[in-house]
């Protein structure tokens, strides 16, 4: 597809009508983004864009994965990252570079039809420079779901109070390490200010332990205890239990227990409180 | 033997994440699969570890995981695919307590214990590769 001649072709027709090409592709795009961005921004935008794609194309490459297009290729990631933050959605991304084909096309309309078969190269070309922001814009939304699942993270790891001198952490779907950072980080914290000797870790939310969550949870307990206080896990179900073993985990001395009821009445007893059925109540 | 309904599917394993996302593939092809939640919980449990340990040690790869099923029964394989250092000594990588890491050295022979096939092939240098079968009963 590397053709010099054709290149030198293709970037010329584009640089003799840079400024009336920008106009109408700027005109182009920002009737698809509904006000949501100022003309003067995308005009500032497509201006640095064509510019760099000017050049590319002018080294005569039509392989948007050359060398040559590196800067048009991180303006575009730019671009799409931009849009994903304000909320667009991907055609919405995308149309801002499919828009320039139309701006030439109009223009080729109106000189006759000699430049047809640039028309074609530079119509996959952008094509494919669109495909590119596409991959981007999904690749930044991505991440902006991750960010969402850590802020998750924070709020959907509570310590409760369920006695005097008992704390517990419910723990609800996945343990990984980040999670378990906070997880103990919140849970020594509480010890520190309510003086709680008893804590309970509960894990009925949890779909699987597996040997790294097992090392989570037993550094969590283990450092509760260094600050003395006394852990239990509760909440190991018997899928779990058996997965458990037959993974070879020790849980050593650790107190488990099956239920969240069972463990909170163990952390009373060793707290000195004593659970009795009033004598003449019907069970 | 693959079913002729046997889903399939590949899926990278590059970040953390993608631990997470093997293990509710796997999580819902051995449901398809009609696997108990015994059999579910174990060979999920099996494959995120065996998922860990190709992007710990093993510098990232992929996970193909497929429905299986021969005359009389269903089944969920899962194979681990990746082009890391390899292992050096097969044996004492499956002793229980012994790692190259920082876990619990638990990983690897307890994923074998917790499925019905187990096979491991490496070469040092060139990678790792690790398949398991949990079958339905």
């Amino acid at each position: 597809m590397t053709n010099p001649t054709q290149g030198d072709q293709l970037a010329d027709l584009l640089r003799g009508d840079a400024d009336e090409l920008i106009r109408r592709w700027v005109g182009l795009a920002a009737s698809s983004l509904r006000g949501r961005m100022t003309e003067a921004e995308l005009d500032r935008e497509l201006r640095e864009f064509f510019a760099v794609l000017v050049d590319a194309l002018s080294t005569g490459s039509r392989d948007i994965k050359d060398d040559a297009y590196a800067d048009a290729r991180v303006l575009l990631e730019e671009l799409s990252r931009t849009r994903a933050r304000l909320g667009f959605s991907p055609s919405e991304t995308a149309v801002g570079v499919f828009a320039l084909k139309r701006a030439v096309f109009e223009l080729i309309e109106r000189r006759g039809n000699d430049g047809f078969r640039e028309v074609i190269a530079l119509s996959s070309l952008l094509d494919d420079l669109g495909l590119w922001t596409f991959e981007f814009y999904s690749r930044t939304r991505e991440e902006i779901i991750t960010e969402q699942s850590e802020q998750l993270l924070e709020l959907t790891t509570p310590v409760v109070k369920l006695w005097d001198g008992v704390l517990a952490v419910p723990l609800v779907g996945t343990l990984d390490s980040a999670r378990t950072q906070v997880v103990m980080e919140k849970l020594l914290e509480a010890l520190v200010e309510s003086g709680a000797e008893q804590a309970i870790i509960d894990i009925t939310g949890v779909l699987a332990v597996d040997t790294q969550v097992a090392q989570h949870l037993l550094k969590t307990v283990m450092a509760a205890r260094l600050m003395g206080a006394e852990c239990t896990i509760s909440g190991i179900r018997p899928q779990i239990a058996q997965t458990i073993v037959g993974l070879g985990i020790e849980f050593g001395d650790i107190t488990t227990k099956a239920s969240l009821a069972d463990a909170l009445l163990h952390a009373l007893r060793r707290a000195g409180v004593d659970v009795v059925r009033r004598r003449n109540q019907a069970v | 033997m693959t079913s002729p309904a046997g889903e399939r599917k590949e899926l990278p394993i590059r970040r953390d994440d993608d631990v997470v996302r093997v293990r509710q593939l796997v999580r819902s092809y051995a449901q398809q699969a009609k696997l108990s939640l015994v059999d579910q919980t174990k060979l999920v449990t099996a494959t995120s570890e065996l998922a860990r340990n190709t992007l710990t040690y093993g510098g990232g790869g992929v996970a193909d995981v497929e429905i299986v099923a021969d005359t009389r029964r269903r089944g969920v394989r899962a194979s681990f695919i990746d082009e890391g250092p390899g292992i050096a000594d097969v044996e004492l990588a499956f002793t229980d307590g012994w790692t190259s890491g920082k876990g619990l050295g638990l990983g690897l022979s307890g994923a074998r214990r917790l499925v019905d096939e187990f096979n491991l092939t490496t070469e040092v240098g060139r990678g790792t590769t690790v398949t398991v079968t949990k079958w339905g009963r």
